[in-house]
């Protein structure tokens, strides 16, 4: 459906191991494992721990026939929307339209005004209300491919490890090798591929918790998919969403992707030891942000060179005690 | 684009509703989806058509009422319209913003017989 980023469900993968992959389970879920049964396996053998019981078999239900019906309808739909604006929206407001020629339509309304993200928002309640449990806090990072946000995340675990318990969850669209990275510096790791989705949802991040175990009072970073976009709209049960924007992209990137700077209640400036090669204006980008999120905290930091790292390490504890204190 | 992933979540909503109120045919789906919503609601449109197939809201209207933006001024201490997230405040120029309206994300009534 979308041509841009390739976003559709249905091919969600979650790792079956837990920090050391496949080899700890019996039932032969390696990594190469034909695709569907993967899933299928998944889902029946965690459903009922994890998820209600009707899961995620309607991410399925789409099928892929009739393609040239879809535009057509598309495009219709389209157009209605055009005209109900042309026309105001007391069309929208009234009656059904059913009403114009009564008796011939047994037709009713039922109001609904459910929000469209229920689903997911009553995942993401489930988690916040895991985590507030065990005193976790919880990192949603997000920024665009490339912006070293799994470098910083790796000095980040290799600095503060020792300190209090870390996990993580990765997500990407394909392959294992952040989690791989991530477990190389002996931190428990499960990687979520999304298939086709652009973002990681709440229920994925239900079911990787549920894989992957969450200790007591520590911190749990969620790398979402590199996408400036689509993550932004998922709520995925977090304490806070941080996004890394490096110095090596457009500093009017806030503008172009508002919805993600406006959700943001961190902002990372990576690669900062870069700068004195750049023309990047630092507090040009930084006003831009704070023009959709008004007073967003913001820290400068280089994963490579440690500038800043200090300040994002003492935020995280601060926060994590924070977590702690409302057990 | 995660609007295959909303239309999936509007399905969902009406299957539930569907169950719940013994309705088998849903002729027209009301949205109502915020001017400043992360949301393309011709893309909705696209994504519903192909989710809906088979289910009881397949072939439905789709109708999207879009209200618009507003924002309330930290500095002119009032509500204001706001077009796009990055406008400034109309009247001081500002943009000490603080979204009020314009994000909703709803499935608002569904006619059905």
């Amino acid at each position: 459906m979308c041509t841009v980023c390739g976003c559709a469900e249905g091919e969600t993968k979650i790792e079956s191991g837990h920090a050391h992959g496949h080899h700890h389970h019996h039932h032969g879920h390696h990594d190469h494992d034909h695709h569907h049964d993967h899933a299928h396996d998944h889902h029946h053998d965690h459903g009922h721990e994890h998820v209600g019981p009707d899961g995620k078999v309607y991410r399925h239900t789409h099928g892929h026939h009739h393609h040239d019906h879809g535009h057509d309808h598309g495009h219709d739909h389209g157009h209605d929307h055009d005209h109900g604006h042309d026309h105001g929206t007391i069309d929208l407001s009234r009656g059904p339209a059913g009403t114009e020629v009564p008796g011939l339509s047994q037709a009713r309304l039922v109001t609904i005004e459910q929000d469209i993200l229920a689903k997911n928002d009553g995942f993401a309640a489930v988690n916040r209300q895991l985590f507030a449990a065990k005193g976790v806090f919880v990192l949603n990072l997000m920024s665009s491919p490339g912006s070293g946000k799994t470098t910083l995340l790796t000095r980040t675990l290799t600095d503060l490890k020792g300190r209090f318990p870390m996990a993580v969850i990765e997500g990407d669209q394909q392959t294992s090798f952040d989690a791989d990275r991530i477990r190389a510096t002996g931190t428990p790791a499960i990687q979520v591929n999304t298939g086709k989705g652009c973002h990681l949802d709440a229920q994925m991040v239900t079911q990787a918790v549920g894989r992957l175990g969450v200790a007591d009072d520590s911190v749990l970073f969620i790398e979402n998919v590199g996408n400036l976009v689509c993550p932004a709209g998922f709520d995925l049960g977090e304490a806070h969403k941080v996004v890394v924007l490096s110095v090596t992209e457009g500093e009017d990137k806030p503008l172009k992707y508002p919805a993600m700077f406006a959700a943001a209640d961190l902002l990372l400036v990576n690669k900062v030891d870069l700068l004195p090669h750049l023309t990047f204006d630092v507090a040009r980008m930084i006003d831009y942000a704070r023009r959709l999120k008004p007073g967003l905290r913001v820290i400068e930091v280089s994963a490579t060179g440690g500038q800043g790292l200090e300040d994002w390490y003492a935020w995280i504890a601060d926060g994590l005690a924070k977590a702690g204190a409302k057990r | 684009m995660h609007e295959l992933a909303l239309s999936q979540g509007i399905i969902d909503v009406i299957r539930d509703q569907s169950a719940a109120q013994g309705f088998t045919r849903v002729k027209t789906v009301r949205l109502v989806i915020g001017a400043l919503s992360h949301v393309e609601p011709e893309a909705i449109a696209f994504g519903f058509d192909a989710v809906s197939r088979g289910t009881v809201a397949e072939g439905a209207a789709l109708e999207i009422e879009r209200p618009p933006g507003e924002a309330f001024c930290l500095g002119c201490e009032k509500p204001v319209p706001l077009a796009e997230r990055s406008d400034p405040c109309p009247h001081c120029g500002g943009h000490q913003l603080v979204v009020t309206g314009g994000e909703e994300l709803r499935v608002k009534e569904l006619e059905v017989e």
